[in-house]
């Protein structure tokens, strides 16, 4: 019946048995009814989402003959990759750096790094306003940055942000990985930027990847920060659909939603996919 | 020791962490092929000595160098030796092969060399057929052939090797030793051993050099050590040793305690107060009165007696100390507590050191 898993000795009988399995079921009604009456009420033939009046596909019509929302999506992915590449790196160096390194200025840089993740988000995206009205200046002389389009300012601000978070996982990562292990490396020939790549970087890749979820997922659900910046006509998703609230909630926002979650369901399945492939493959060899 | 057979040498070296001096004005001459241990209590400097020839940590003053090279501020993939870690340091995500072959990789050998190397490594360490396991499924003793066979393959000039046994039981541990030492035999390779084991560093060693709060205190033989220690700590640290308050008359006579002259050599100046050292086991013991071949005798009173099997380890009370005599002798004349007693050596077995 069960494998693997160790049985406790002490299962619950009578009562408490009951209590428990109500306790799961409870917890599951409470973490997917909302999500199924989301889905059911996409195909809802009505004005308003409380009002079931038919099956219809006609709100997933209106979601693919709405550039505007089409856009939205497009610009939120593009902000998203952009966002949690950059700051994965940014974050992974700067974890790398407070873990391994000991350098002047290092606790004062250590206690700034983890503010964004403490102070409030409208506070971050009041900051975030001010510090694009006094800089965007200077940020149109980097090459290639156009800080006009807004795309360029919601990519600064999301990774302002997430850079915290990546390092705060990738260096409680770091923290457990032994250091004489890198000592090792160096020992056994290799230099510094070998010493990263085949020894360092396969352990703190699970680290970097839980970082770069949580960046993926900050940067998605991001609506206070990005309603400050974004300029007109590049609004993303979270945005959008929070703007469109406002009007009224149509089920057009579940077909939306639908939409979304369906992609992002997805990608987990296509994770898990390729996890389990490189397993199987490692476990060939 | 000239030094065209010099494997390392250590001239004036100096490490400070911060206000604390680490190792203080260390000189050490290893010769080529030489098994070389480094002895001391924990804390003593012989670990950061290992680590400085590594290259794992810069000398604060002083020179180190490798086979007539000045090694200077070289990091540590730029040295030729390898090191064996403490707690091995082997790499989990790679398989023991994966482990074997890194430093090969790093040196750019060629594929079908590579292979052929770490064959003859695996082998050396008796690990053949687990070539595809992961650090993770092997167990302790096996991590430590491992991570042995990662640093012999690169047949280095001078194997570092920094407590290896420490994390393997007793049984295991004296096992170890002497394949250590057959190994050691068996490539030619200078090995550079730290220890706070005397055992270990007794059995597997050709040379041993003892260190205390930074400094070498004495370098020789496991026997001239043992025989010879010319420091308290050094008589005190390796075995068991009775001391006796002594001082020294003239430069080949000490006074004990109450009186009695013996006829040593030492270095030390007239009037200096020192302690003769003299080890359980080259204490005789009679019956008061009986006659002995022994130039210097001690009365004394049996105080209590322990039987270790193979030996008896006698307490015996003399005028102002009491003395551990250990006799072999475990059936016949065998005394017990309370009997009157002789207690006799000969001072060829005897040191002289700092009080």
């Amino acid at each position: 019946m069960n494998k693997g898993a160790a049985l406790s000795t002490a299962e619950p009988k009578g009562a408490s048995r009951w209590a428990l399995r109500m306790h799961s079921l409870l917890i599951y009604v409470f973490f997917y009814a909302p999500i199924v009456v989301l889905v059911v009420y996409s195909f809802n033939d009505a004005q308003l989402v409380g009002d079931w009046r038919g099956f219809s596909l006609g709100w997933y019509e209106a979601f693919l003959d709405n550039d505007n929302i089409q856009e939205s999506i497009w610009i939120s992915v593009k902000v998203c990759v952009a966002s949690t590449v950059i700051s994965v790196v940014l974050g992974t160096m700067a974890a790398l750096s407070l873990e391994r390194f000991r350098w002047w200025g290092q606790k004062a840089f250590d206690a700034v790094l983890y503010l964004p993740i403490i102070i409030p988000d409208v506070t971050m995206a009041v900051m975030m306003l001010a510090f694009f009205n006094e800089t965007s200046q200077l940020l149109n002389l980097i090459p290639g940055v156009d800080l006009s389009s807004g795309l360029e300012k919601l990519v600064f601000a999301h990774v302002a942000f997430n850079i915290s978070f990546v390092s705060v996982v990738v260096r409680a990562r770091l923290a457990n990985l032994d250091a004489t292990m890198e000592e090792a490396a160096s020992d056994l020939y290799a230099n510094r930027w070998q010493t990263f790549r085949r020894v360092t970087l396969p352990q703190i890749m699970p680290g970097i990847i839980g970082g770069a979820l949580l960046a993926i997922t900050l940067s998605l659900d991001d609506v206070v920060v990005s309603s400050f910046v974004a300029s007109v006509g590049g609004t993303p998703i979270s945005v959008y659909v929070f703007g469109l609230a406002r009007k009224g909630v149509t089920p057009l926002i579940n077909a939306v939603s639908v939409v979304m979650l369906s992609a992002s369901m997805l990608l987990i399945l296509a994770s898990l996919g390729f996890q389990r492939a490189t397993q199987f493959a490692r476990e060939e060899k | 020791m000239n030094d065209s057979s010099s494997a390392v040498e250590l001239k004036n070296v100096v490490k400070k962490f911060d206000e604390v001096t680490a190792v203080d004005d260390l000189d050490l001459t290893i010769g080529d092929g030489e098994f070389f241990s480094l002895l001391g209590p924990s804390g003593c400097g012989k670990t950061t000595t290992l680590r400085m020839i590594a290259g794992l940590e810069l000398p604060t003053a002083g020179s180190v160098s490798i086979h007539g090279e000045e090694m200077g501020l070289k990091p540590p993939n730029k040295r030729p030796v390898n090191t064996v870690f403490q707690n091995y340091a082997l790499f989990p995500h790679m398989t023991v092969a994966g482990n074997v072959e890194f430093g090969l990789q790093m040196q750019k050998v060629p594929k079908e060399k590579r292979s052929e190397l770490i064959d003859w490594a695996i082998s050396l360490v008796e690990m053949d057929g687990l070539s595809h396991r992961k650090p993770t499924q092997l167990s302790g003793g096996q991590q430590q052939r491992v991570a042995l066979a990662r640093a012999l393959v690169n047949r280095p000039e001078v194997l570092l090797l920094d407590e290896p046994l420490g994390a393997l039981d007793l049984k295991l541990r004296q096992q170890m030793q002497i394949e250590l030492k057959n190994l050691q035999r068996e490539v030619g390779i200078t090995f550079v051993y730290v220890t706070h084991d005397q055992e270990e560093a007794v059995t597997m060693s050709d040379r041993i050099g003892v260190m205390h709060e930074g400094k070498l205190l004495q370098i020789g033989t496991p026997e001239d050590i043992y025989e010879r220690p010319t420091t308290r700590f050094v008589a005190d640290f390796i075995g068991r040793s009775n001391f006796l308050d002594a001082t020294v008359a003239s430069e080949n006579e000490v006074v004990l305690s109450n009186g009695d002259r013996l006829q040593l050599q030492s270095d030390h100046e007239t009037g200096e107060s020192v302690a003769i050292t003299v080890r359980p086991e080259r204490l005789k013991i009679h019956k008061k009165g009986e006659s002995s071949t022994d130039q210097h005798q001690l009365d004394g009173i049996v105080e209590t007696v322990g039987y270790l099997g193979n030996a008896i380890v006698y307490s015996v009370s003399i005028d102002w100390m009491h003395l551990e005599v250990r006799s072999s002798e475990t059936s016949n004349s065998r005394y017990s507590t309370g009997d009157e007693v002789t207690v006799s050596f000969d001072p060829r077995y005897v040191s002289v050191v700092s009080g």
